[in-house]
């Protein structure tokens, strides 16, 4: 009897804690909503077709990058303006934002998450080349980033990516930026610290036990727009790096139709909208990317 | 194949550092281990309490936070400055990795070789005071010599999870056999393939290890 009692005082009260975790909460960014497709038909595509007979959707993103693909730690939701673009595609697919779940995966992930069909698409700082090409298929570009680099707000020292020599430069460990730094010879290479995020990085660079942190400059003006205060992003960017979406190699029907809702999105006001809702927020602009179909 | 001849400039390295680590902390923890084993055995309360602290508190904190504190909280500590490890950023890392895994495995071999101690039979203990011998010596060349025989397999055991917990260090700038992976993924290779090529150098790292285990088993045992 007291364990049946027991269990329902359990229950009762697990009920009311996932009941308050469910609201949505006042913490809505005002980014734009999308008008969700219906009937979305993609002929061909084995993707599609397992998006459909799941009823949702599953798309990878970054879970530690503000700005582009951020995960707030207490409400549990996602913003950037890669989550509006992976919010965009789903619309257009015909999956509106409750249908969609998403993943986060880290850079080194990516390609095995694609290939394995653990997510349907993958949105996350994800540049095109042709290496990965082999093993992936990308629609887009749908943002063109650059490398770059952030330092301290008092740092005159370091104004470009000559001005690295004997400095500290920290980046996610074995990520494209910082295997640059070292092909070029950019620093000494004791002086490079590879940590597991950008953001262990960011805050090494706040406490001073490093003198710079390089990536996109995309995700470096995420970072300086969230600690305008304490950080700047300096010099020209020093590399090219279209962002496209990562989709199964194989699927070509599916990277068609994203492709299209890409070319609509920039065409009409939905892309320029959601850059303003996010990126745009740091106060730099953009030029809109010009797709690269194959 | 192809994955790892491509990208021998990654796996030669790595692998090489990987062994280093292991070395290097392996020698580190085995003696700091024995020292924690001797302190929990001692016949002073407050030594035997420190041991038992310091093995309680870090045999339960993950690995992963022993390194954070250590390539990451620690220098905020201030006790020692960075010039101490050479300055540069690549030696202040390998070096913290270095405490972090010296640190956390001497814990576990301290209560290996004590359960090796808890084998010898009270008799010697006291046969060997009853000869006049001191603590130490006592400790030295009658207990220590038995229990290191009992302790062989779970000894190299440590010793294996060791060897494969320097790929924690890959999180922590030291380049090693667990950034090997996420370097592929950048270069665009297949990772399966390029993790299978890691597992493949592990099981080659551990083999003379388990051979190890077994000839000394052989030479060291004793008839009860």
């Amino acid at each position: 009897m007291r364990v049946r009692t027991l269990a329902v005082a359990l229950l009762a009260g697990g009920l009311a804690l996932t009941a308050c975790g469910k609201e949505g909460g006042p913490g809505d960014t005002g980014a734009p909503s999308q008008q969700v497709a219906a009937d979305v038909k993609v002929d061909g595509s084995p993707t599609f077709d397992k998006i459909k007979s799941r009823g949702r959707v599953v798309i990878g993103v970054k879970e530690d990058q503000p700005g582009l693909g951020y995960k707030d730690p207490t409400s549990g939701k996602f913003t950037g303006f890669d989550i509006e673009i992976a919010k965009l595609v789903a619309a257009k697919l015909g999956y509106g934002d409750d249908k969609i779940d998403f993943k986060a995966i880290p850079s080194a992930g990516r390609e095995q998450a694609l290939i394995n069909g653990d997510v349907d698409y993958y949105v996350g700082t994800y540049t095109i080349n042709a290496k990965r090409k082999e093993q992936v298929a990308f629609a887009g570009p749908y943002f063109t980033a650059g490398q770059s680099l952030l330092v301290k707000k008092d740092d005159s020292a370091i104004t470009g990516k000559d001005s690295l020599k004997g400095k500290k430069v920290c980046s996610v460990t074995g990520s494209t930026p910082i295997q640059k730094v070292k092909s070029e010879g950019l620093t000494e290479p004791e002086n490079i610290v590879e940590l597991q995020t950008y953001s262990l990085c960011v805050e090494q660079l706040e406490q001073g036990t490093v003198d710079a942190v390089t990536t996109d400059d995309a995700i470096l003006k995420g970072y300086a727009s969230q600690s305008p205060d304490t950080l700047k992003v300096v010099g020209e960017p020093f590399s090219n790096e279209p962002y496209g979406i990562g989709l199964p190699k194989d699927d070509k029907a599916l990277r068609d139709k994203v492709n299209d809702i890409l070319q609509a999105a920039l065409d009409g006001g939905e892309w320029q909208a959601a850059y303003d809702a996010t990126l745009g927020k740091s106060g730099s602009t953009t030029d809109k990317p010009v797709l690269e179909r194959y | 194949m192809d994955v790892l001849l491509d990208n021998l400039d990654l796996y030669g390295p790595g692998f090489l550092n990987t062994v280093e680590l292991f070395l290097i902390s392996a020698v580190g923890s085995l003696v700091l281990g024995t020292i924690l084993a001797m302190l929990r055995v001692a016949p002073v309360p407050v030594m035997r309490a420190m041991g038992a602290t310091y093995v309680t508190l870090v045999r339960n904190t993950p690995l992963t936070l022993v390194f954070f504190f250590f390539a990451l909280a620690f220098p905020l500590l201030e006790i020692v400055s960075a010039d101490t490890f050479g300055g540069s950023a690549a030696s202040y890392y390998f070096s913290a990795a270095l405490m972090a895994l010296t640190l956390y495995t001497s814990a576990f071999v301290c209560e290996v070789v004590r359960s090796g101690i808890n084998t010898v039979p009270v008799g010697q203990a006291e046969a060997s005071r009853a000869l006049g011998l001191t603590f130490g010596q006592m400790l030295t060349s009658v207990v220590l010599p038995q229990a290191t025989r009992a302790v062989v397999p779970p000894m190299v055991s440590t010793m294996i999870a060791l060897l494969k917990n320097t790929t924690i260090a890959a999180g922590f700038s030291v380049f090693q056999a667990g950034s090997i992976s996420a370097n592929l993924s950048e270069r665009g290779e297949n990772q399966l393939i390029g993790l299978l090529w890691v597992a493949v150098f592990f099981i080659v790292l551990v083999i003379p290890m388990t051979l190890l285990q077994r000839s000394l088993e052989k030479r060291w045992s004793i008839a009860r």
